[in-house]
This record gives structure tokens, sequence and C-alpha cells, in this order.
């Protein structure tokens, strides 16, 4: 008999704790199908960007008044369109599509950046069908007026906000960046969510040699970040009343199995199905059905958190950072080889 | 006053497009200024799927030229279809062969025309009837409307009659005055239509269509035996055509109310002197009719509605019989006629019904020619004609609205005499084009018009310039409908949107005593006053104006509206008008930024709301002292050192008082001086470029890109930096050749546009702080005095010889002195960088040929020309014919410089003993292929020119006049693409096909740039243009291969912002071929949308993808048995999406039609790919050049025979 891979996440019954998390993949419907038959439990969709919405809906503006009623034989310079969709328009009909197209749970997924956009962003995406709804909560606090206390706050305050305008389950995506994730993590979710997804991956600055400008670089992720999420889903396992989904460097079945282990209720990819294709969501839910089968696991509920921080017999393993590991080494018999923090041969 | 029909706020052009696109079936179109809005809203509507009155969607085809539209129109009507075009001037007469055959064939159709001047001495897009009284010949009916409700309602008239009378209807109306005039009219609906157009006619002309189940000849070729009687047959069509026309007006006003007749007379029934016009000025003499009836005139006008066929009963029952004179105002001038058209009828008219006996007594007849190019006629002149009249000898032939100081046919003005009345809201608003007046005070018009009980007008004056041009808005707001068809002379209230106007610009001229006058101004209530220069401080204090200022700039900076301050003054002037109350008109203005905006997103819609709440609460009444005593005054147009024609003629034109020059001012002819940029100081830059020598590397790319040649590089000698300004910037040459030498990079700071081309391509980056190059964009203000300093000493320092520069190279290019400067051309223009390196490289000894279209504008049009002389007086000579016929033009002035060396050669070679053998023999002889033996030449033939001068033998009289040509010219064909692909495709092939030495140099932007963006077949893959608004389904036409295909001829596609050097070589090389050449150069334009300021990037990056492959083509290499065709650019390493995703020519299609954008895009891919593989092939291709003598070496075909 097999285990059964059944997840609860946000209050929805998933049939696996495989979901392919928000990235361009989902752009296409036919992406987003074979998913599905490779076994994705749910879809998270790719984000709708509040900022980028506004910067086209801006810059399209500018174009085509740009020297329009200056001169007498042009007094513009492009077709009139009956219909731009600057807006989140399209990014709305492709959801209500992929909601009509898909069987599987579809979630929506906003990264904003005013309240008021958030609050609007997110009741559209919840009008347009979405079973749930991520944030995707990243802000650069580049201002050194601005404390992290200020930060965490704008942090609650759009949680909020966005709680209180739907009522579809709600999940936060936040990064790692947080003196104190753990109260974070618990503020989030006194602040509304209903679940924490951890951790996101942004843009990073890189530099052209050649040229010195600064280039936004996104480089897809490796299967050690996974550590990062596992580490915090391990601790905040139990420790939040929320659903706790992990992503970033989930890329092999082992990563998923670590994850759930850790507590994590579904794991998340992307950089894998960039590099595999959508299929590989099949192959990572058969190696995760085949470990559980081979230690005859009964099921994914039964494996979920046994390795959380609250279960393991040395808590502190997840609490120490670097330096004292290199301490516990010194004091006991550790294979430094195995150690993690050294890159693999 | 009732409102329950329709009404709605459009321009001439919409009401006429309206009815034609309801009442066709076909629509045939080609892009002409003023016409073009029509066709492009027609194209619009279709593209929307909006139907005809049938239900079906009209087809829109865009043609190669006007005469394309008239023969596609001709065929879709011979075959059954319902057909309308719409044109003006120029491509009307292009029609003129297929009018003939429409109207002899008895089919009817209608064209709508904005009537627009034909070129004569000079090109004029305004309006005047010289265009359509060019075709009065050809058998259309001509109805003339006179306002922009009349434009709706004649259209329908012109419909449903040609149906009827089978003859086809010109409808017409004035180009500009009322195809651009916003005004509010009943609208027409469907159910009106459907009753005027006869179902039955429409099935009619359905059956007569040609059919092979029916079949018909058609166009057959008669001979002297019967054509003319068969010609003479349609007599009866013409006879009935006046009554079907009445009766289809009677028709229409029992459906509408609103009642017009063949002519239409205003004024006191027993009048005794009777104006007779046709076209927009029929408002303004009919106030002026009014106002002279209140004051116990006699004097009626009468208004031409049907000028073809001219029904004389008509006219004369139309007249008053108490009538004594008459003037006939024509809106054209026919030179050498005995008078002008509609004059001619009158008097014809009148002579035949009193010869018949139908008129009791020939009343005094007298012509008179007014508003040519849309010279502003208003009740004052109309009151001169009327006073003309009442004279024992009134003049004939006269002319009313100019100053005629030649041959005295001008009448005065009492510019005095005004009809406005009181009730009528006058408001004048100066603005820049990039600010967003004329788009603000349009909207206003329709918030008034639509939302309101009040009538309102709109009309919107624009300068030539394509950068920093300034708009005037005229509205009237008032209880009546409003008939003024003239600029607003007295205003109540006055906007000036740009404070920087106050020192250039009398903007307080017009307005009245208590007028309400605002101003954005940086400056705030309390310190404005000291800011204005004593002249306007005069007229606030004197006039007891209402003054108030807002500091709209900086909202819009705020609020992230940019230049476009529009809805912050729209706002202001809502709130000091009056015209509504506050609060309705705030909801009103945000009712019609959602409704302009709303599809452009939430941000565009909330920017604009957040300005509309800030304008109200930073709008300030500034108190007025008592008097005025700035210590500031107004800067004359030109400086005091300007040449004679420039400070006389030139600066009135500046300061917009060319109105008052008068005709002796001109040059007869239209021949005009160049080298006159340079005195328009027009200082719009807000950012110049500031150099920093410390890091320079001396590639003088700056200089080369410049679209305004406003940023310039000079190596020179060290001495001659003596005398140089503090801050007059230099740094060392480095140059092996020439050692020792300084170099600068100076900016005119007053001529630059700042449009940031020259920041964007300067490699030079500091080591310390990348974002500082070796020039950055700083703010003018704090470098003007500076630079200008700079400038002056700049243009001192003795260009560089030019036998010591490499001319084809970019560093050589640049020290050269550009003789293209300054040109009113749009900011970062990327066609104007071409020029002016022609014009570095050979501008001493070019003649140039010019399509009209942008480089026509920014290279033609007046008050200034960009194209100069160089210290010797010699530079690029320019002239313009037409679009359609450049390259043929071009190839003229070659026939006739050819003929002239011929003939030059020929005479010295008699003359020789006379002025010397060795001479002769040296200029005979001479190589003229590189700067120094042209040098020599020139220094030869100003040697045989004072010989010459010294013999006064007939024959060496003869050769004086030609000898310059023993120098060798180059000519220059000039033109966009809709020129070279489209509309004079047929002549440039034919031109190229001659073998004649010219250079053809197609400044390719890939669309109609100057009428709007309209789709060339230069219009690639999936851009999005007018005309073909769900992106263009085929790719562009490969005229460079065409060209190439005839092995003869030197073929360059070029890139300046891709490669600089292979640009610099392929100019070189086309002017040196000694047979045609072509060379088609990547554009950037405005239409790309694109930030102009990363012109030269997109440029690179339309190399870098193989959009834009960069090839040369060279015979030459052919007859030296190598491979002619030399692909430039290295394989493309750049997916085209990623080109098309900066470019929002490409993006707007994602957004609109994101799965055809998509197909579009792959097939461009597809494209890009098959081009590059197709070329890679020719490229290893050997050619012989067909009719010259095979190379030396072994021909590779020989041994496989």
């Amino acid at each position: 008999m097999s285990a059964d891979l059944r997840t609860r996440y946000l209050g929805l019954e998933l049939r696996n704790p495989v979901v392919p998390s928000a990235s361009t993949l989902s752009s296409r419907i036919d992406n987003l199908k074979r998913m599905q038959d490779a076994g994705a439990a749910a879809i998270v969709m790719q984000s709708l960007f509040e900022e980028q919405i506004e910067h086209e809906q801006i810059e399209i503006h500018r174009v085509l008044e740009h020297a329009t009623e200056s001169f007498p034989e042009a007094l513009s310079f492009f077709p009139e369109l009956e219909d731009y969709n600057t807006g989140p328009d399209a990014y709305l009909r492709h959801l209500e599509q992929t909601k009509r197209e898909l069987e599987v749970p579809v979630i929506g997924s906003l990264n904003g950046t005013s309240r008021g956009g958030w609050v609007r962003y997110a009741r559209l995406i919840q009008d347009a069908g979405a079973d749930a709804l991520e944030l995707n909560v990243y802000v650069v606090a580049s201002d050194p007026e601005v404390t992290s206390a200020d930060v965490e706050a704008q942090y609650l305050d759009l949680v909020s906000a966005v709680r209180a305008s739907v009522s579809i389950p709600l999940a936060v995506k936040i990064g790692p960046f947080f003196s104190s994730m753990a109260n974070m993590a618990r503020r989030l979710v006194e602040a509304g969510a209903d679940g924490l997804v951890l951790f996101n991956r942004f843009y990073q600055p890189d530099i052209d040699l050649e040229t010195l400008e600064v280039d936004p670089t996104l480089h897809l992720s490796s299967s050690e970040e996974c550590l990062l999420p596992l580490r915090w889903i391990a601790i905040l396992r139990g420790r939040v009343q929320a659903s706790l989904a992990a992503t970033t460097g989930v890329h092999r079945w082992e990563d998923a199995v670590k994850l759930i282990l850790a507590g994590a209720d579904v794991t998340m990819m992307a950089s894998a199905l960039f590099r595999n294709g959508p299929e590989h969501v099949a192959s990572v839910l058969a190696g995760i059905e085949r470990w559980l089968d081979e230690r005859e696991y009964a099921s994914v509920e039964q494996a979920k958190g046994s390795v959380s921080q609250a279960n393991v017999a040395d808590p502190m393993a997840y609490a120490r950072s670097n330096y004292m590991q290199m301490i516990v080494s010194y004091t006991s018999p550790y294979d430094w080889r195995q150690s993690p923090a050294e890159p693999r041969a | 006053m009732s409102h329950q029909r329709t009404q709605i706020t459009v321009d001439g052009n919409e009401a006429a497009a309206r009815i034609a696109h309801k009442l066709s079936e076909v629509i045939a179109i080609y892009p002409i200024t003023p016409s073009s809005p029509m066709a492009e809203h027609a194209d619009a509507w279709s593209a929307a799927g909006k139907t005809n009155l049938w239900g079906a969607v009209p087809e829109i085809i865009e043609m190669q030229s006007e005469a394309g539209a008239a023969g596609a129109l001709h065929g879709a009507l011979l075959a059954g279809a319902l057909c309308s075009t719409f044109t003006a001037s120029q491509g009307l007469l292009l029609m003129i062969p297929n009018m003939y055959k429409i109207a002899g064939e008895l089919v009817p159709a209608v064209m709508h025309v904005a009537a627009r001047t034909v070129a004569t001495h000079a090109l004029s897009i305004f309006g005047d009837h010289s265009d359509v009284m060019g075709v009065r010949q050809t058998g259309w009916a001509m109805l003339a409307s006179s306002s922009v409700q009349a434009a709706q309602d004649l259209a329908v008239v012109a419909h449903a009659a040609t149906l009827e009378a089978r003859v086809p209807f010109l409808h017409f109306f004035d180009g500009f005055r009322t195809s651009h005039e916003v005004n509010v009219i009943e609208a027409v609906d469907d159910e009106v239509l459907r009753r005027m157009v006869s179902d039955d006619l429409v099935r009619a002309h359905r059956e007569r269509a040609l059919t092979p189940d029916r079949p018909v000849l058609r166009g057959s070729a008669q001979n002297p035996d019967v054509f003319f009687q068969a010609r003479e047959a349609v007599n009866p069509f013409y006879d009935l055509v006046p009554d079907v026309v009445q009766l289809t007006m009677d028709r229409f006003a029992e459906l509408t109310g609103r009642r017009y007749h063949l002519f239409d007379y205003t004024g006191a029934p027993d009048a005794d002197r009777v104006v007779v016009l046709m076209g927009s000025a029929v408002g303004a003499v009919q106030e002026t009719v009014r106002t002279l009836l209140a004051g116990g005139e006699k004097v009626g006008v009468l208004e031409v509605r049907l000028f073809r066929p001219f029904s004389a009963p008509a006219f004369v029952s139309s007249l008053p019989a108490t009538v004594k004179a008459v003037a006939v105002l024509d809106r054209t001038k026919e030179p050498g006629a005995p008078g002008e058209p509609l004059y001619q009828d009158v008097v014809t008219a009148l002579a035949e019904q009193a010869a018949a006996g139908r008129l009791a007594e020939m009343p005094r007849v007298i012509g008179g020619r007014y508003g040519l190019s849309s010279k502003e006629f208003n009740p004052a002149m109309a009151k001169a004609v009327f006073d003309e009249l009442a004279r024992p000898q009134p003049k004939n032939h006269f002319t009313i609205g100019i100053y005629d100081d030649v041959t005295h046919t001008s009448l005065s003005w009492d510019r005095s005499f005004t009809t406005e009345s009181d009730d009528v809201v006058r408001a004048l608003f100066f603005g820049l084009g990039a600010d967003g007046t004329v788009s603000a005070n349009k909207s206003s018009v329709k918030i008034i018009g639509e939302g309101t009980n009040l009538f309102a007008q709109g009309y919107f004056v624009y300068d030539s310039k394509k950068s920093g041009s300034m708009t005037t808005s005229h509205l009237r707001f008032g209880p009546r409908p409003i008939e003024s068809s003239y600029l607003i002379e007295r205003a109540n209230f006055v906007a000036c949107h740009q404070f920087n106007f106050l020192e250039r610009l009398d903007v307080l001229a017009a307005a009245e005593r208590g007028a309400t006058f605002l101003l954005n101004s940086p400056y705030g209530p309390e310190e404005v006053w000291d800011h204005l220069p004593i002249e306007t401080q005069r007229a606030i204090v004197e006039k007891e104006l209402r003054f108030y200022v807002i500091d709209a700039q900086r909202i819009a900076d705020e609020v992230g509206l940019g230049t476009r301050i529009n809805t912050i003054l729209q706002t202001c002037f809502f709130a000091l008008a009056g015209v509504l109350d506050r609060e309705e008109a705030i909801a009103r203005i945000k009712h019609a930024i959602e409704k302009s905006y709303g599809k452009r997103g939430q941000a565009v819609l909330e920017m604009n709301y957040a300005a509309v709440d800030r304008a109200l609460a930073e709008l300030h009444e500034v108190p007025v002292p008592a008097d005025a005593r700035s210590r500031l005054h107004m800067v004359p147009p030109v400086p005091d050192d300007a040449p004679e024609f420039v400070k006389n003629v030139t600066a009135k034109m500046i300061a917009g008082q060319g109105d008052l020059l008068p005709v002796s001012a001109f040059p007869p002819g239209g021949v005009f001086p160049t080298g006159t940029s340079k005195w328009e100081k027009r200082s719009i830059a807000h950012e110049i470029p500031i150099w920093d020598p410390s890091i320079c590397i001396d590639c003088a790319k700056c200089a080369l890109v410049c679209p305004h040649a406003a940023i310039r590089m000079k190596v020179y000698e060290p001495a001659q930096a003596e005398g140089a300004p503090g801050s007059f910037k230099h740094k060392e040459w480095r140059d092996r050749e020439r050692p020792g030498m300084w170099m600068t990079i100076q900016v005119a700071p007053d001529d630059c546009t700042g449009c940031g081309v020259c920041v964007d391509v300067c490699p030079a980056k500091s080591k310390e702080v990348v974002k500082h190059k070796s020039i950055d964009m700083l703010p003018k203000l704090e470098h003007l005095e500076e630079e200008r300093q700079n400038w002056a000493f700049f243009q001192t320092i003795p260009p560089v010889d030019r036998r010591q520069v490499k001319l084809a190279s970019i560093k050589g290019s640049q020290m050269l002195e550009p003789l293209f400067e300054f040109s009113g051309a749009c900011a970062g223009c990327g066609e104007t960088p071409y020029l002016k390196l022609l014009s570095q490289m050979f501008g001493d000894r070019i003649l140039i040929a010019n399509a009209t279209g942008c480089s026509s504008i920014y290279g033609g049009n007046l008050p200034t020309t960009p194209w100069t002389v160089d210290a010797n007086g010699r530079g690029p000579a320019w002239a313009n014919s037409l679009f359609e016929d450049n390259a043929e033009f071009g190839l003229g002035m070659r026939l006739a410089l050819d003929h002239q060396v011929a003939f030059a050669r020929e005479q010295l070679a008699k003359l020789a003993p006379e002025v010397g053998q060795d001479l002769a023999d040296a200029i005979l002889g001479a190589e003229q292929e590189d700067e120094p033996q042209l040098f020599e030449q020139r220094e030869r033939v100003a040697e045989l020119r004072r010989r010459l001068e010294a013999l006064d033998s007939p024959a060496a009289r003869n050769l004086l006049p030609i000898v310059d040509a023993l120098v060798r010219k180059s000519v220059w064909i000039v033109g966009g693409d809709g020129w070279a692909y489209d509309i004079g495709y047929g002549g440039l092939d034919h031109v190229l096909a001659t073998g004649r030495n010219v250079n053809v140099l197609v400044l390719d932007t890939q669309v109609y740039s100057n009428t709007g963006g309209q789709a060339s077949k230069a219009t690639p893959r999936g851009a999005v243009a007018k005309f073909a608004a769900a992106g263009k389904p085929v790719g562009r036409k490969d005229l460079g291969m065409i060209a190439a295909s005839y092995g003869n001829v030197y073929v360059a596609q070029i890139a300046l912002g891709a490669d600089n050097a292979q640009t610099v070589k392929a100019l070189a090389e086309a002017e040196s071929w000694d047979g045609p050449s072509l060379v088609i150069a990547y554009s950037t334009c405005i239409e790309h949308g694109i930030d102009m300021s990363t012109s030269m990037t997109h440029q690179a990056e339309a190399a870098r993808s193989g959009f834009w492959p960069l090839y040369r083509y060279d015979p030459r290499k052919a007859i030296e048995g190598a491979h002619p065709l030399q692909l430039d650019s290295p394989r493309p390493s750049l997916p085209i999406r990623e080109f098309q995703a900066k470019e929002a020519r490409f993006a707007m299609l994602a957004r609109s039609r994101p799965e055809e954008a998509a197909e579009l895009q792959a097939l461009a891919q597809a494209d890009a790919e098959e081009r590059w593989r197709f070329y890679e092939q020719l490229a290893g291709v050997e050619r012989h050049v067909p009719g010259r003598p095979e190379h030396d070496g072994a021909d590779p075909a020989e041994g496989e025979a």
C-alpha cells in the first residue's frame, strides 16, 4: 500500500505536497496543464506586479501623449486603440481561464507597492476566482531613516488591510531578512495570514564589467538553497498557527522530503521546472512516494514536522550558527567532511 | 434652449468622416494634411468593427498615393460598391485623371476634401480653395460646407444626392478652419440616414456593377466619329443635379430641421450690396452683415453651397432684386485669368440671366481674393469689402487681409471693427506642444459642449516646429451656436502656460480691459511681479487685468505628469472663467479625464486626479501694483548683427508678426536665403550637455549623433585659443599625424533641444563615478551665460582645412563644419544626424532634391532654414518639388549639371588658346576624387573665371555662368520611406534604372512620420501604426535588394547608432560611385514609441537583432571581380522580441492583441533569420555589372560553359 500523499494548505485539501511556485511558467495555459498532469497539487500563478502595471501604464501613456497636439500635420502619432491591457485585465482574464481549465486549486499571487493597490488588486484576484491569494511582499529598506520596526509595521499593516478586504485564504511570502523571524512570523499570522511562504527570491543587481552598468539578474536557485527555508520551517512548525510552504531550492525529491520532515505543508518549486520542464513534478512526487513507502510511512501527514525543531533531540541544531558548529566540531566527534557549510566536491 | 437632439462636440473632419463611414462600403485612403484625420477615423472605426448603415464593416485600404486611392475607388465603384475617399491639395490633383473617368461614367461616389492650398512658390498645408478649384472641370458636383455642422450635414446630402443624380460629389470644407475646428453640433442619427439614403437607389447602383453574370464593357476607346456625341450624352444628368440636391436638402430639413439651399442668402431683403462666397469665411461675413444691418445698412451675404453644377437661375433668384453691387470673394488665385473662378461664374450667371431678361438690372460685380493658406479673414475685413462696394468706383480684383504694396490690390480695413458679443467667453491660451495645452482645451470644449446648455468652439494654431513648438488655442463659449470663423482678437481670458513666452511674445496683445490673466509661473504671487518684463507689467496695469499665478510645473512634477501641465491649467481655467460652477467643473474635468485616459489605466487616472485637486489649492491671485517698473524687457526676436533680410523679414515671422509683412518684403518666386536658423535662438532645452575634457577620449561621437548640430568639435592650433573666455575648455588632440593640436567640444546652448542623445552615446565614463561621463546633461540655467560666451568664442576659431581631413572617418567628418544646423526637428530626431553628416562631408558642392515630408518641413519651413553656408559662402542648394516626384526632380538636376559640364568642357576646349592651354588642360584633365583635388580644381576654375572676365568675347560670356560646373557637384535625392517605398517608388525605380550619377538617401522611419505615423511599405511586421492599428500583418519591402538587383546601383543599408564608421563609409562610397546610389538610413522616430534620448541605442539593437542588417552593395567590387555585397553587421545575436519589447509600436500590440502580437513576433523573428540567411548567400555571390566591361580576372562562369 502506498503512502497517502494528501496535505492541507491554507485550508485547501491538496492531493500531494508539490506545488509550482509563482513564476512566468504559469503565464501559459499549456504549461499549467502539463504541471497539473504531472501531478502538481495546486498552482501558484505568477505575480501580478502593481509596480510593473503602473510603470507600464504611465510609460505607455507618456509615449502616446508625447509630442501630440503640437504639430499641425500630426496631432497624434499612434492609432487610438480600443483596448489596452496595461492594467491587471490580462492577468485577471488569464487567471479566470486558468481557473476554468484546471482542476487543481489556483492560488493568485500579488506583489504590490501601495496599500490601495494591494487591497484593490487582492479583491480583483479574488473576484477572478482564485482559491487563495499569496502576497509576495518584498521591499528593499534602503532608507537609513526607516527602522526595522517601521518596516515590520508596514508588513503587518498591509496584511491586515488585505485580510480585511478578501475572504479567500491568504498566504504571505516573505524574505528571510528579519532580525526576529519567528516573532515576525507570529505577528504576520496574527495580522491575518493563513499561511507563510518561506522564502521569496528577488532580482539582484549585478555589474556588467563591459559597460559598467548595473543589470538586475535572477539566477535560478540551486538545491542547497532549500536549507534556509528548511531551518525556519523546522523552527516555526508548531510555533505559529498557520500553514507553512517551503520555496526556494526545492529541486529534487530529497529536498521536498526534508522540507516535509521539517514541517512544510507544501513544497514549492520553480527553478527546477524551468530547468527540467513541468513534467519534473512527476519525478519529484515519485521520489517522495518511494521514500515514504520504503520507510513505511502511512502518509505525508505522518511525516510532516517529524524532524521539526520541536521534535528533534537536539533542538539547538536548528538554532546554531556556523560558528557554533565549528566549536561543536572541536568538542565532539564531528565529521567535518559532511559539513553543509563547505562546498561539496 | 432645448437640447433633446444628440449634441456632439467634434471637428469638421470627424463630422464628415462619421457620415462617410456610415454610408460607404469601400474607402480607399492616403494620408495628406489636413484630411488625414478623416482617413484615420474611418480606419480606426473599421478596425474596431464599427459597421455602416447596412451592418457591414467598411473595407478601408491605404494605397501608395492618392492616384492609387482614386484608382482603387474607381474599380470598387464599377464593381458596385458604395465608395468614399478623403484628400486635399496635391492629393486631390493626383486624383484628377480618375475623377474625369468616374464622372464621365456617371458613377455615384463621394469624396470629402479638407480644402488646402496647392503648392506653388511654396508648399502650404493650410486652407484655401486652390485644390478644389483645380478640379472643378472634372465633372464632379461640388458642395461647400462653411461650418462643422454643415460638414456633417452636407456630407449626408452628398452621399444621398450622388445616388440619385449619378454624378459623383466632391464635398469640401476649409482645411484647418473647419476640418480642425472643434464645435458643438447636432448629430445625425442612423434613422435620418436611413430615410435620406434610398434603398432603391443603392440597389440600382449595385445592379449597375460590372459582373460576368451580366457582362458589359466600360472604358472603351472612342474615335472622332462618336466621342463628342457620347460625351454630350451626360447632359441630362447634370441638368438635374441642382434639383436633386435641393430636394435632398429639403428632405434633410424635414428630418432634422436644418435647412440648406443651393445658395443661402442672409441679410436685408432689400440689400443693395451683397458679398458672394463659400466656405468658412461665410460665418465672419454673416456676423458682419448682422452688425451692419443693426446700423441700418442694406447689406447681405450669399453663401454658395452647390458650386458645381452652377445653377445660374437658382443663384439669381437667391439674390435680392434690389442689389446694386456684388463682391465675389474667392479663396484661391488663378494668375492670368480674367478673374477667379467663383467671380467668373457669378459674372457669367448674372450676364446670362440679364441677357435672358430674368434680371432687371445687371449689378456691378467686383471680385477679390482673401484667405489664401488660411490667412485670417475676420469681420473687419468683411466690412472693408462692404465699404468698398459702397464706393462709386470700387476696386476690382482686389485682395483683402494683406498689404499689397507692389501691385496695390489690397483693401485696407479698420482693425477696431468687431462683431464679438459680450455674452461670449473668449479665451486665449498660449502653450507648448509638449505641455498638453491643446488637449486640455479640446477637453474643455467637450466638457462645455456636451455637458451644458452652452455652445462651444475651439480652434488651435500650431507653429511649424516639431520641437519646442508653440500652440495658441482660441476658445469661445456662449449661449448661441458659434459661427465666428476667425481668431480671437479680444479675449476676456488669457492664459500663458509657459513663463518664458513672456520675454518673446506679447501674450496680452489681445487681452480686453478687465480680462483675467492666468500665468504658469515658477514664482509665487508675492514675487512674480518682479520677474515680469516691463511690457507685460504695463499691459496688466493699463488693461486692469486680474492676474493669477500657479506653479503648474512643480505640481506636475510632484504628481508624476512631467511636462504635461494640461489638467492643472484646465482646472484653473474653469476656476477662473466662471463658465461652470467650480464643484461641477471639477467633477466634469475628472469625468473627462476618465473618459480620455480610463483605458490607459488607474495609475494614469490617479496622477491626473491628483493634479486637478492640487490645482485649486495652489492657484493664487497676484496683487497688482499701481504702476510698471520692471527692469526686464522683452527680448528682440533676432540679434542686431543679423543680416538685413533676417532683421526685416525673418524676425517678424519669428515674432509671430508675419501677417504684418507687406507683399514687397518677399522675393517673388519663393527664393529664400539659407543659413537663417542660427538667428532664431529658441533656447528650448532645460538641460544641456556640459563637457568634461579630463575624461574625453576624442571619439567625436557626440558631435556625430547630435540631431541639431548643437554640439560640435573643433581641432585647432593652440594659438587660436588666445583670448578665450576663462570658462572655455580644451584638451590635447590625440593624433600622431597632427601632434600638438587642441580640441574642444562645445555646445550651442540656445540651439540645443536637450534631447540627450550625445550623452547616451558618450563612451567615456569617469573612473571614480561611472554616472559622470565626458558630457553630462546639466541644468541649462546654471550654465547658460558661460556657455553662450564659450559658444561665441568657439565660432571665432577657424574651421579646419578640408584638405587635411580624412573625410570618410568619424573624427575627420566631425572636424568639418556642419552646413545643416539647428533644425526644428523633434528633439532627438533620428533623421537629421544623417543630413548633418552629409552636409559636413559634401555640403559645399551638393544639390539636394528633397521629397515632401519631415525633412522638407524641418529643412524648408519658414521662418528659418537649417541649411547653411561655409565661410566661402558655399553650402547645400536645396529644393523641394513634391512628395511623389522627388527622384525625378533630382534626376533633372543631374541632367542639367551633366549638360552644363559637357557644354562647359566643350567651350573651354575651344577657348583654350585664349585662356591658356595649360590651365584648360589642367581643368579638363583634373581628377576630382578627394578634397585636395577639389580644392585645386576650384582654384583653377577661379583663375579661369578671372581670365574669362577679361576676355569679353561671346564664347567667354557663354562659359562664365556655368564655369563652376567644372567643379564636381553631387546630387542628393533625399526623402522618407513614404516617398521612397510608396508614392515615389515608381519614379525612384526609374531614376535608379537610368544609371545616372545620383545619390538617394532614404531617411527610413518606417512610417509616414510627418503626417502622424501612418503605415508605409517600410513598416515592419507587427508594428502598430495608423492604418495598421491591428499590427502590420506583412513584412516590410526590401527596397535595398530590389535596387541591388540592377547590379549597377550602389546600395547601402545603414544605421548610425549601430555602426558609425559604416555610415560614414557608405555615404562616401555612394557619393564617389559614378552611377546611381541608394542609401537607406534607419531613422529612429518618436513614432517608434521610444525614449528619444536612447535613439542610437535602439539603432544598435535593431542591427544586433537582425531587424535591420547593415550592408553595402558596391558595383565597383563586382568590377574588380570581388563579391559586391558585404554584410557589415555581425550575425544577429539578440532575439527580435527583446528589440521589440523596448518600442511601444510593437509593445502596444502585445497589450491590445496579445495573441496576434505573439504570432507576428514569431513571424518577425523568422523574417529576420530568413533575411540574414538570404543576405549571407548573396554575400558569397560574384556578379557582373550589366553594361560594364568585365573585369580582368578570369570569369568563374567561363570554365563551366
